[in-house]
């Protein structure tokens, strides 16, 4: 398992635990952050921070310190 | 009509396309304003449809209905208290997985709801095909097909809403979403106390109750609290229940939940949704791909930034113009219509010149919100967000607050309105405290005259200087804001990039008016009780110990003072006649007398030992007092009282070297450089802040800090450099 922080872009990977507590779980939960589900890194923002997911078929931005919250199990295929 | 209060809430995710629908609907029968004690928009509209009279309520978009953010609770608030008769979803067709995990909460809570599938022709072209009688039947609602930006669908959706109200539906039954065994037996011990009391399951769904209990749900939790003895059984058993559920998965129950609805919905879409073709190219994504590019981003974002401000400030200055010269004209047409006297002075110094202030922004205003609405309507907002939190975050911020802040160089006014598009309530109010520290544009004329004056050729770096003071300065209050009044943890920025999208004209123009209209309906009030007042004290006492007869018309100083706002030139008015050298200055001089006689007058003596320690003397005092009403007026107050004439503006001689000859040193012109920068910008903002923050207590916090910061930084500044003798 690794951060979805240190993938790069064009990764993608499933994901298999979100860390953290309370609200931020629960908030990243219910835009779909759920065990299982595949995430793809459409890319970077210009100063590296945050980043742009492909998540459930839709885009969606998270900060590379809130990305390290969540552990990924990466699909080699991409 | 048959039935008269029928209340219709329309519900879903943030660019679901809901306000388009809601636009379609109602048309501009619709009226905005604020829910109670929040600055969430509150929209709502009528529509007759067979027969009925259909109350439409826009409430806040939201992906969810956890009581987290401010529209969650707003939302939650609405459907459960106010029990709406129908709850119409509005759900992207084309990301219908998410979309759907509201859908699962509307249905727990068990109002009577309709799903409709927005952009079905997105969805299609995406090969997105979508079997409607299936998910209605899975989720036991009736499902619409609609396309909001052509309008298609909405009088099938009338219809259903009517069928609906009427019980007339077929689809329409209770479904309970399966939590799994263990959980179910939770859910079922608390309905189990909940249900000794059959008052309660008279007002609520007993087993949404459960399930929000089991997340742990504050707001449901106080709610039960209040329901007395048989409340606090119902709040031990969640206790119990939530650790012995939290025991058997090793994972909190709202978790659980979560999951499971996400479960749900990927269980129905497996039957409902093929998508057969694979997206050929996604053309939003290759727009974006230039548009956030590491290379191009940033230069096309600051080309865009830029244009927004030519476009408001450059195009906008035109109809300013034009409204400039109707007031004036509007005020010399008064002036001779009217007999010189008390009214007349009230009439066009107080009203007119006083609420003349405040529509010349206008313009400015209705651009600014075009262009915001554009940004906003188009998805390139949320990029500009996405490019910029990262410099934003540093000083505590988020990514959306960055243009807020640009726009303060202009004009706080609708810069302070344009942090709407912030989500937290938290960020909105940090952004509009710290948003006044942006010198605006109309204290531009306030560091010319003085740094001009004073600094002669080095007056470009000396005013750079002051605006990069603001900027320190808002970076500064920010962090100290953050960790004093915002403190914990701040919101994760788990933003939606939304597909680009076309606009419809219509749905922009509408945008615009909705907030160009709360501007001018709630600021023209509290600007023209304060023009008033300012004029009162300018004004009066009427007849002063002055007995020297001047000769000439009098006209009270503060007339002098609003024309010179209203024009900014040195330009006569039309309509008043060429005064005589001679005659002007007997005027200015009386003038002085009038004033330094007038309430503003003392008051500037009273508070004058206030400004002692920053070196302003009492005119520089009672200039800084009127530029409470409006900074450019300091320009104007100067003239009035150290050369005694009113006519100057800042690139006036005459002022210049009666401000070198008055003892003024160029630190002391500094510090009020420093000082007109840092307080309270003007009347406009503080009725904006208090509007936008729905709260009196910020405004006058506002106030309170700006006044305590513009001193004590003023103070540094004189103290400091008189002790290291700089500039004195």
């Amino acid at each position: 398992m690794i951060p979805l922080s240190e993938f790069k872009e064009g990764e993608r990977g499933l994901i298999a635990r979100v860390n953290g507590r309370g609200r931020f779980r629960k908030r990243l939960q219910e835009m779909g952050f759920i065990k299982g589900a595949e995430v793809f890194v459409e890319k970077y923002a210009p100063l590296r921070d945050p980043m742009e997911l492909v998540l459930k078929g839709y885009h969606v931005s998270l900060r590379v310190e809130e990305a390290a919250q969540i552990m990924m199990e990466k699909l080699e295929n991409s | 009509m048959k039935q008269d209060n029928i209340t219709i809430a329309l519900t879903g995710n943030p660019n679901s396309g809901k306000t388009t629908i809601f636009n379609n609907l109602t048309g501009t029968r619709q009226h905005v304003g604020n829910w109670p004690g929040v600055t969430v928009e509150k929209k709502v509209g009528t529509v007759v449809h067979n027969g009925y009279r259909l109350r439409v309520v826009d409430l806040p978009g939201t992906y969810s209905l956890t009581a987290y953010s401010i529209e969650e609770i707003v939302a939650r608030r609405f459907l459960v208290d106010e029990k709406p008769d129908v709850v119409v979803d509005i759900v992207d067709a084309s990301n219908l997985e998410r979309n759907l995990y509201l859908a699962t909460q509307l249905i727990e809570l068990g109002v009577k709801l309709i799903l409709v599938l927005n952009m079905a022709d997105m969805a299609q072209s995406r090969g997105h095909q979508i079997d409607a009688g299936s998910l209605g039947k899975l989720l036991g609602v009736p499902v619409v097909f609609t396309v909001g930006t052509k309008n298609e669908g909405t009088k099938d959706l009338l219809d259903r809403v009517v069928e609906v109200v009427e019980d007339r539906d077929t689809v329409s039954r209770h479904i309970h979403i399966s939590y799994g065994h263990e959980m179910e037996k939770e859910i079922k011990n608390i309905q189990d106390v909940i249900w000794q009391d059959p008052s309660i399951g008279e007002r609520f769904s007993t087993r949404w109750l459960a399930v929000k209990l089991l997340e742990n749900d504050t707001a449901v939790q106080d709610r039960v609290n209040s329901f007395g003895e048989i409340g606090k059984q119902i709040l031990a058993q969640a206790e119990a229940s939530r650790e012995r559920l939290t025991e058997f998965y090793q994972d909190d129950a709202e978790m659980i939940l979560t999951d499971q609805r996400y479960g749900f919905i990927n269980g129905a879409l497996k039957e409902v949704l093929k998508v057969t073709t694979k997206t050929k190219i996604d053309l939003s994504r290759q727009v974006d791909l230039i548009l956030t590019n590491r290379v191009l981003g940033f230069p096309i974002f600051i080309f865009f930034i830029w244009a927004m401000f030519q476009v408001t400030f450059t195009l906008g200055a035109y109809p300013m113009d034009w409204i400039d010269a109707g007031v004036s004209w509007l005020g010399a047409v008064m002036a001779g219509l009217m007999p010189a006297g008390l009214v007349r002075d009230l009439l066009i110094d107080g009203v007119i010149a006083g609420v003349g202030s405040v529509v010349i922004f206008l313009p400015n205003i209705m651009l600014l919100f075009f262009c915001i609405a554009l940004f906003e309507d188009t998805g390139y907002l949320a990029r500009a967000a996405f490019i910029m939190d990262r410099v934003m975050h540093m000083i505590g911020l988020h990514g959306k607050s960055f243009i807020p802040l640009l726009m303060g160089f202009g004009c706080n006014a609708p810069a302070i309105m344009a942090a709407r598009t912030l989500e937290s309530e938290r960020d909105r109010i940090l952004t509009i405290l710290i948003n006044p520290l942006m010198s605006c544009s109309a204290r531009l004329p306030v560091y010319v005259l003085l740094a001009g004056t004073f600094f002669g050729a080095s007056a470009g770096n000396v005013i750079f200087s002051i605006y990069a003071l603001g900027i320190a300065l808002a970076i500064t209050m920010g962090k100290l804001f953050r960790v004093t009044l915002f403190r914990g943890e701040t919101a994760p920025f788990v933003m939606e990039l939304p597909p680009y999208r076309l606009p419809t004209l219509k749905s922009l123009l509408i945008h615009m008016w909705d907030r160009s209209k709360i501007f001018l309906r709630k600021m023209g009030g509290v600007i023209l009780v304060g023009s008033i007042l300012i004029w009162f004290l300018g004004a009066f006492p009427r007849h002063p110990e002055l007995t020297h007869n001047y000769g000439v018309d009098k006209e009270p100083i503060s007339n002098i003072q609003a024309k010179e706002v209203a024009s900014e030139s040195s330009e006569q008015m039309p309509g008043s006649p060429e005064l005589k050298a001679e005659q002007k200055g007997e005027v200015q001089a009386e003038a002085l007398a009038r004033l330094s006689q007038s309430y503003l007058g003392r008051l500037g003596q009273v508070i004058q030992p206030v400004f002692g320690p920053l070196g302003f003397d009492w005119r520089t005092s009672v200039a800084v007092v009127t530029g409470f009403v409006a900074k450019e007026i300091v320009v104007s107050t100067l003239g009035v009282l150290y050369v005694a004439g009113a006519d100057v503006n800042e690139e006036s001689e005459a002022l210049r070297r009666s401000l070198r000859g008055s003892g003024m040193t160029p630190l002391g012109a500094y510090t009020l450089m420093a000082f007109v920068l840092i307080y309270v910008p003007c009347l406009a903002t503080v009725a904006v802040i208090s509007r936008e923050t729905n709260s009196r207590k910020w405004a006058a916090f506002s106030i309170v800090y700006s006044l305590a910061l513009a001193w004590v930084v003023s103070f540094l500044i004189y103290q400091g450099g008189r002790l290291l003798g700089l500039g004195v």
